[in-house]
């Protein structure tokens, strides 16, 4: 029946204390990607300022320990950066931060780079900029899988 | 680590003392094959046929009606491949039910590769399947009708006797996977016309990899591993001698305990139930509220995802099970979750707690406190919560 999941030490200890949980109020941007269809959904807020750097990072997952870790990590890894830095964010690199995930994981770590894109977009949009090599974010990232 | 909450018995059981006490003779002196000639196996050959006994007469079957296997899924495979293909000639048409575990499901996925037809029966948001569905299903090709005594996931039990009525009026065989019934509630095979039976020795406190399958003396049908004149030839294979002697044991134990132990925990079992449903908000309770197996409960707990559920409760030492899809390696919920119409994202956020004699009231109490601050925990991280709320407050 079931294949059992062993998680990294990294990947428990951003389940178990994940980093910068929450909501920003008037965000420059607000990425939601997932669907609860196939039990995973995460949002991620953005506080960007003039200079184009971001200031402050929160999100909220729902779904298993592989995609609260994910999540946690992204928002360290794109926290002070700016928004170009931000963008090289890959799931790769959120995979390698994690010392490396369970194979039935991986979509959880593209989820966090969706996230990451959806909200950049969103801020694009709300400042109406275009950002270079920003595309629109995809609702549903099973259905590219 | 915090003392460890044992709530999943349901997956399987502590060895009962007397269980191990009863095999370990089989393994360091009597350990003789039982199918040798000399008097030293005629000590395993007699152990064997005494355990095929007790649990002969606890199902009210005869001794050769009992046949040794290596666990409950063998059985149910077993039972299927076997009746396909002894009946072949009569037709190719078996019912079952959606919610069945998946070694009878995915035995008749396998089934229908090779030209068989299965109807998977419907069940109600209780888990109960409708008997006048079964009635309309069967077809003049109809060989099998296969049906959970009770269900492993939200533990409702199915109604098996008017079930019995109908394909012994029909004269079509019915077997029943009584992994999770076996030694919790009463079977009687010819009270309830049943024709085969499955059941797991680790389920009730007995040992791991051993089951039996009852096959009443009239049904046809052939062997299964082929290869030696054990268990009338249709099971070959050398006695797993110590596993047979501790799934009779654990007969003889649950056989004598089963009243005051099933009372005792749906008494615990009714009591979690009342503290998760008063003080976990958003929580919906799953399965049949009276017809279920005395120690399982299963809850859904909206807007959280039952895998972080586990991780949380098992660092509090809480052990549970869930049927979230990333507790299955898949991306669907528990199959039996979405049959009783639950939602997929309600069926994603799934606990089950099973328990047993061992669980006391603190142990409850424990739990009942964790799952409210992990449960608190998550919802206040998930998206999901948060949409709620503000369309609450609108």
């Amino acid at each position: 029946m079931s294949e059992v999941i062993e998680y990294s030490e990294k990947v428990m200890d951003h389940f178990t204390n994940p980093r910068n949980v929450g909501e920003i109020e008037n965000a420059s941007g607000v990425g939601t990607v997932g669907n609860a269809k196939c039990g995973d959904i995460m949002r991620i807020y953005l506080d960007i300022d003039d200079n184009e750097v971001i200031k402050d990072v929160k999100f909220k997952t729902f779904g298993c320990g592989a995609a609260v870790a994910t999540s946690s990590i992204a928002t360290e890894m794109i926290m002070g950066k700016t928004v170009q830095d931000a963008l090289k964010l890959t799931n790769k690199a959120v995979q390698e931060a994690l010392g490396g995930l369970p194979a039935v994981k991986i979509h959880c770590s593209l989820l966090a780079e969706e996230a990451v894109h959806a909200a950049l977009w969103d801020y694009a949009q709300k400042k109406g900029i275009v950002i270079e090599g920003l595309k629109p974010p995809v609702n549903d990232i099973e259905e590219r899988e | 680590m915090n003392k460890l909450i044992y709530l999943d018995n349901a997956a399987t059981t502590r060895v009962a003392p007397e269980v191990f006490e009863a095999m370990k003779p089989y393994f360091e002196d009597l350990y003789g094959n039982a199918a040798s000639i000399y008097r030293f196996a005629g000590e395993s050959r007699k152990a064997v046929e005494n355990a095929r006994r007790t649990i002969a007469e606890f199902l009210g079957a005869k001794p050769e009606e009992i046949y040794f296997t290596g666990g409950g899924s063998e059985s149910d495979n077993w039972a299927l491949l076997g009746i396909a293909e002894s009946m072949k000639n009569k037709g190719n048409h078996i019912i079952t039910s959606k919610i069945e575990h998946h070694a009878i499901l995915h035995t008749c996925e396998f089934l229908e590769k090779h030209g068989y037809e299965i109807t998977y029966l419907d069940v109600d948001e209780n888990g109960l399947i409708d008997i006048e569905q079964l009635k309309a299903s069967i077809r003049p090709t109809t060989i099998l009708v296969s049906i959970m005594f009770a269900n492993n996931e939200i533990g409702t039990i199915e109604p098996i006797k008017e079930i019995g009525k109908i394909t012994r009026e029909k004269g079509i065989y019915f077997h029943t996977d009584a992994v999770q019934a076996y030694g919790h509630v009463p079977i009687n095979v010819g009270e309830l016309n049943i024709d085969l039976l499955s059941a797991s020795g680790h389920k009730i406190n007995g040992p791991k990899g051993i089951g039996i399958m009852y096959i009443r003396n009239t049904v046809k049908i052939g062997a299964f591993i082929h290869g030696g004149a054990q268990e009338r030839s249709r099971r070959a294979g050398t006695h797993n001698t110590p596993g047979i002697v501790g799934f009779g044991k654990a007969t003889e134990l649950a056989k004598d305990k089963m009243e005051v132990r099933a009372k005792y925990e749906t008494e615990l079992r009714d009591y979690l139930v009342e503290r998760v449903m008063a003080e976990v908000p958003y929580t919906k309770f799953n399965g049949h509220r009276t017809q279920r197996l005395s120690n399982n409960t299963n809850f859904s707990f909206r807007f959280i995802e039952g895998e972080s559920l586990l991780i949380m409760l098992d660092q509090k030492g809480i052990c549970g099970s869930s049927g979230s899809a990333c507790t299955s390696g898949s991306l669907d919920p528990s199959h039996v979750l979405l049959a009783i119409g639950l939602p997929h994202e309600i069926a994603h956020g799934s606990l089950r707690l099973t328990l047993s004699e061992e669980t006391t009231k603190e142990d409850i109490d424990t739990t009942v406190d964790a799952i409210k601050f992990v449960v608190e925990r998550l919802r206040s991280m998930s998206p999901l919560y948060e949409d709620f709320v503000k369309k609450e407050r609108k």
